[in-house]
């Protein structure tokens, strides 16, 4: 059967592609995109690592159909640095150590800067239940979870 | 075999005659969270994907002039969770819709696929049950309204027939001092599905119960209304013997499965522990309303 043709915006770039109707989007980034940042963890929703934003809403992007994307804007991984300049949650995760062999961490920051974009003063708690989603299996969550605390305090710090 | 159709349908209209078409074999797509799951694990496989989310009146949420609400079936619990009126007059019903999941699930997860994937467990249906929601379903034959408790058939299996797509919930409108809670238990503090989930929703004038709704999830094919438990409310100042003729009510109307997440036991007490919990974050609420 002929594919389907769908035309999305993902980081800001108009983009346009070709998937089967149970494509999930991640197949689709994965795949015919090449953005490969996205990781695919468990593909049922329980592990984060796959985590986008569509139009701005934090999603797992292997419980969507990517013919769900026509239209909508995307963000994922690839888009956190801006012209070669890592996001502060980058540097701050390399910083502070918040991760080891590196396959949760694209959800992970994905989904931190989702929280932060939308509240630069969370406490512990509110981080801990916002990335109740992102499963890591090995750093443990008491680094990752700081250094998120850490760049909220400095991203602060610099707009002030 | 045949491969999978996709369709983003504008009205309910043409959702409803595609549905129709794809004789058996269509699913309607809302958040996914369900679907794609049991799509990717072979459990499901659709002839047809029906992407209800272009439809305005399934993703909006709108106050009737009644002063109650209507919510579109397909409106993400996230969305939910962030309207403030709604969550005002009904907080149990959005605790209820937000505990689904993590983060990543609510942007997506919707109340209507909640109840129409007929989970026993599903944390939104009891609060809805309590708060005496009505859904609205439309059809080949037009539009019909029914109780929410009225949609599931058993797990996994609704009353909706060919054709058929839940639209909308509508909550009455809300007299003074009247509020609602819900609370499930799980053995973890996140992420995880509910051994029991019991919702109220009660009226107080000055200080006496009028009027109350109890929804129990989880200890029975379906997610019960349990009648006795809102009567023994009723007419009481929610003292010690009236909660515990409640609780007794909420235990008597279990029918649970044994299973790793609970005993026939266990779940039966933990129904009578909920219901009294839950009527007292009800009540302290409806005492602030
Ligand atoms: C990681 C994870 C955690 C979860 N945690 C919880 C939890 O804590 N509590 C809980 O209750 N559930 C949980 N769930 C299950 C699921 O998220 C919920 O049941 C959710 O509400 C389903 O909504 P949806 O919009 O994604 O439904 P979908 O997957 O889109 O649909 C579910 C079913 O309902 C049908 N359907 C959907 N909308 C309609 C409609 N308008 N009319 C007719 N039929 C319709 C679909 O065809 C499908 O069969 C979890 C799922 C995941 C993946
Ligand atoms: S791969 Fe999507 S949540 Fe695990
Ligand atoms: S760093 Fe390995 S899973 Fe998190």
């Amino acid at each position: 059967m002929a594919k389907m043709h769908v035309s999305t915006t993902i980081n800001g770039e108009p983009t346009e592609f070709l998937c089967d109707a149970t494509d999930t989007l991640l197949d689709a980034l994965r795949g015919p995109l090449g953005l490969t940042g996205s990781k695919e963890g468990c593909a049922t929703g329980d592990c984060g690592a796959c985590s986008v934003t569509v139009d701005g809403r934090l999603t797992c992007s292997c419980l969507m159909l990517a013919a769900e994307a026509e239209g909508r804007e995307i963000g994922t991984i690839e888009g956190l640095s801006q012209g070669g300049k890592l996001h502060p949650l980058q540097q701050k995760f390399l910083e502070m150590a918040a991760l080891q062999c590196g396959i949760c961490t694209p959800g992970f920051l994905v989904a931190s800067k989702a929280l932060l974009d939308r509240n630069l003063e969370p406490t512990e708690t509110e981080v801990r239940y916002w990335l109740a989603g992102n499963l890591c299996r090995c750093t443990g969550y008491d680094k990752i979870v700081h250094a998120v605390l850490e760049t909220a305090a400095e991203m602060r710090g610099a707009s002030r | 075999m045949t491969e999978t159709q996709y369709l983003a349908p504008h009205s309910l209209d043409e959702a409803v005659s595609a549905l129709l078409a794809a004789n058996g074999t269509g699913r309607i797509l809302a958040g996914g969270t369900d679907l794609l799951v049991q799509m990717q694990a072979g459990i499901v496989k659709p002839g047809l994907i029906v992407n209800i989310k272009k439809i305005p009146e399934m993703t909006s949420i709108e106050e009737t002039p009644d002063g109650g609400f209507r919510i579109g079936a397909a409106v993400a619990g996230a969305v939910v969770g962030e309207h403030e009126r709604l969550g005002k007059a009904w907080p149990g019903v959005v605790e209820a819709i937000n505990l689904i999941g993590s983060t990543q699930v609510q942007g997506r997860a919707s109340a209507g696929g909640n109840l129409c994937n007929a989970s026993p467990a599903a944390d939104s249906v009891p609060a809805l049950v309590a708060a005496g929601a009505v859904a609205t379903i439309h059809g080949p034959n037009g539009r019909r309204t029914v109780p929410v408790e009225e949609v599931p058939a058993g797990p996994g299996r609704t009353n909706l027939a060919p054709g058929e797509i839940l639209v909308s919930f509508t909550l009455p409108p809300r007299p003074p001092h009247s509020s609602d809670a819900y609370l499930r238990m799980i053995p973890r503090t996140e992420m995880d599905i509910a051994v029991v989930g019991c919702g109220v929703s009660l009226t107080l004038e000055n200080g006496k119960c009028t009027a109350a709704r109890v929804g129990l999830g989880a200890v029975a094919p379906t997610v019960l209304l349990v009648k006795d438990a809102a009567d023994a409310l009723i007419g009481s100042k929610l003292e010690d013997d009236a909660l515990e003729a409640a609780a007794e009510a909420c235990r008597a109307a279990c029918r649970p499965i044994d299973d790793k997440r609970g005993t026939i036991a266990y779940r039966t007490k933990v129904a009578g522990v909920l219901l009294k919990r839950a009527a007292a974050i009800a009540a302290d609420r409806a005492g602030r309303a």
